[in-house]
């Protein structure tokens, strides 16, 4: 398949191995921050860590939609699924993470008020075709989704599809980093940014990572030769920088009639990140011009205070500082089919990735 | 409270989990203990296998097939596999009210066709009729009984150096029916692989001594499969990565959905496991059958990571393949 089987082409890949192991530094530990879940998902799928050199250790970083959406959230969209008369659409990955109390999955079981969509496109169908329910679209994830999301409101809003709303979790990315590099427990010497992020927004919104916090960032694809290549990058680096490998798909500037839609619908917002607390600024509301379709606005949601199991450590997993096996849960109480803590339920998610390719040590 | 969910049904470690906890606790016996595709049953000197499969599939039609074939042809394969020959079928159905009797008739004349070509005959059969809403369009019941025909196959006897081959490109059946489910056209149209395997495995188990044992990778795919073969044994099974036959459609389907093609269910391939010594010559068999056409060495049982399987990635690296947990679901972004 062009486009794919090039990036995952065996001897290009090695050769890139062979260069990395040159170029770094023999005793110099390398931690750098695989900052999107994609990322993860590839390093884990194509078997990456047995190819680097031991001195380097990838850290996965905030950037699995699913894992950083906390519980807070997850009861409103499960109160939502037990409401008369509504129906909750959703990607598929959100529908067994946990809230405090319950699941979509389980409530689906109960209700049969939850249904997966492959897109926007497919809720919206969904409120043309049943006019007597109220479809409520659950928009997570980063400006990688929140475009089409925008555009579905739009699309309402045109078509007067009165029977549509979003229940509004989406987040952005470059504030959440800020926060992370804020916390001094963090040990990292170089990003691999989410090229399709960037795809997005452009380069410039990273520009503070170089300038404020003094790390080289690489913004990269996600096929095994991108990430191998982003990692060759940072490892050639003399001092920080923000580059592009993820050329083929990233202009500087971005996408910017998807920023527009983002522009029109959403305003700026504080936002709860599970690990990270809430942040300034890093998330995404529907605006006062669309308020109509805001779900938190249209239905009275009864939900009790959030519950997190205690000892749970996906926030320090999501900050790089611990890894999924320091966690006494992981494995046992926590595993991809009961899952605990929502990195363990995202494919992406940095728990589910350890546990399904990396869960026991080779003989 | 406890709720059975879609996941529980899906293939992977939640369905094994629930087989365990609940049929097993209850009904455990000798044959039921085997979790064999068919229970094998000695009756005077003869040995049968006896099956059952319900069918629940949406849409009824799918390119590539339909309810009523797969019916046949999954309760066929479940019978071949342990090297059965099969004889006899029920057909249950469970139909909604509403449905167009065209419509019935059509699975019916299509069951007709699939036993005529599986060599089976249905010899007994129920219908009911249940409320709109009580079940989506039908549902469909095979139970299949078969004369033992090659007692040597079982679990126990593989041993590291055994080759592992599948006899055709994996996931074509999940995609055909998802495609059409949920209106999603890929580049090129994916059938799905649904067929009768009893004619290929009987040849090739009369072509050669070699055959340790055969599962056909139904739900949770090839991987799970594998996983169950190894579960608790004294060996593990590497597989090559790029010698795992996916056709382009299904790939794409993949990429584009975020699915791994190893966990996609097929209904007409099997996991045939043999010496590396006969693997050459079962493998020309089962190529020159139709449905067979696509066989390969995907590869081999070892004596380390015992219980394990693992792949040999196509980008030279390893990782452990894991069973299905739960559905797989599609990719956020």
């Amino acid at each position: 398949m062009k486009y794919i089987d090039e990036f995952r082409d065996r001897k290009l890949i090695g050769k890139v191995a062979r260069q990395i192991r040159e170029a770094v530094k023999p005793r110099r530990a390398c931690r750098f921050m695989e900052v999107c879940g994609t990322h993860t998902m590839s390093i884990f799928r194509f078997g990456l860590k047995e190819i680097l050199p031991g001195n380097i250790t990838l850290i996965s970083g905030p950037g699995c939609p699913v894992c950083v959406t906390p519980n807070a959230f997850l009861d409103k969209a499960i109160a939502l699924a037990g409401m008369k008369g509504v129906i909750v659409t959703t990607f598929g990955d959100m529908l067994r993470v946990p809230g405090s109390y319950s699941t979509l999955e389980k409530e689906k079981a109960k209700f049969n008020s939850v249904r997966m969509v492959y897109s926007t496109d497919d809720a919206l169908d969904m409120a043309r075709r049943n006019p007597d329910k109220e479809v409520v679209f659950i928009g997570i994830g980063f400006e990688t989704t929140s475009p089409t999301v925008a555009r579905s409101i739009l699309t309402a809003g045109k078509e007067k599809i009165k029977n549509y709303s979003v229940l509004c979790g989406h987040k952005t990315m470059p504030q959440a980093l800020r926060a992370l590099l804020d916390d001094k427990k963090i040990g990292i010497d170089g990003l691999l940014l989410p090229g399709h992020v960037s795809a997005i927004i452009g380069v410039k919104p990273y520009e503070f990572l170089v300038k404020d916090k003094s790390k080289g960032c690489i913004i990269a694809g996600f096929e095994p030769l991108d990430i191998m290549q982003a990692i060759l990058m940072l490892v050639k680096q003399k001092g920080p920088k923000l580059e592009v490998q993820y050329t083929r798909v990233i202009e500087k500037n971005g996408n910017p009639l998807a920023r527009k839609a983002i522009g029109e619908v959403f305003q700026k917002a504080d936002s709860e990140w599970r690990g990270l607390g809430i942040v300034k600024d890093s998330g995404l509301e529907i605006n006062k011009k669309y308020s109509f379709f805001d779900a938190e606005k249209r239905f009275k949601l009864n939900v009790k205070p959030p519950k997190e199991n205690k000892n749970c450590i996906c926030g320090d997993v999501l900050k790089g500082i611990k890894t999924p096996e320091d966690c006494r849960l992981f494995g046992k109480a926590c595993a991809p089919e009961h899952p605990v803590g929502a990195c363990m339920v995202s494919g992406e998610g940095s728990c589910a990735a350890y546990y399904k390719y990396k869960a026991r040590v080779y003989a | 409270m406890h709720k059975i969910t879609l996941s529980h049904g899906s293939g992977g470690k939640l369905m094994h989990q629930l087989i365990d906890s609940v049929f097993m606790k209850e009904l455990d016996n000798k044959t039921l203990n085997q979790k064999k595709d068919s229970a094998i049953l000695t009756i005077g000197r003869k040995k049968l296998a006896f099956t059952t499969d319900s069918y629940v599939v949406k849409p009824i039609f799918f390119p590539g097939g339909d309810i009523g074939s797969m019916a046949v042809y999954g309760t066929v394969n479940d019978l071949s596999v342990c090297g059965a020959k099969p004889l006899f079928i029920s057909l249950g159905l469970i139909i909604e009210e509403g449905l167009d009797k065209s419509i019935l008739e059509k699975i019916i004349k299509s069951i007709k066709l699939a036993a005529k070509r599986s060599g089976v005959e249905v010899v007994t059969g129920d219908t009911k009729v249940v409320e709109k809403g009580s079940c989506d369009k039908i549902f469909v019941n095979t139970s299949g009984i078969g004369e033992v025909y090659y007692r040597n196959l079982a679990v126990e006897n593989i041993r590291p150096g055994d080759s592992v081959i599948v006899s055709g490109g994996i996931g074509e059946h999940s995609i055909s029916v998802l495609s059409k489910r949920e209106g999603i056209a890929f580049g090129t149209e994916v059938k799905s692989d649904s067929a009768p395997l009893n004619g290929m495995i009987n040849r090739l188990l009369s072509s050669s001594g070699g055959v340790k044992f055969m599962r056909d990778p139904t739900r949770g795919g090839l991987a799970t499969t594998l996983n169950e073969i190894v579960r608790s044994r004294r060996f593990g099974i590497a597989v090559n990565e790029e010698d795992v036959p996916v056709t382009r459609g299904v790939r794409q389907a993949c990429e584009l959905l975020g699915f791994d093609p190893l966990y996609l269910a097929c209904e007409g391939r099997v996991i045939v496991i043999v010496s590396s010594k006969s693997a050459g010559k079962v493998l020309s068999v089962m190529r020159k059958d139709p449905n067979g056409k696509g066989s390969r060495i995907i590869g081999e049982v070892c004596g380390e990571n015992k219980g394990f399987v693992y792949l040999n990635t196509t980008s030279g690296g390893r990782r452990i393949l894991e069973m299905l947990s739960g559905d797989q679901l599609p990719r956020i972004c």
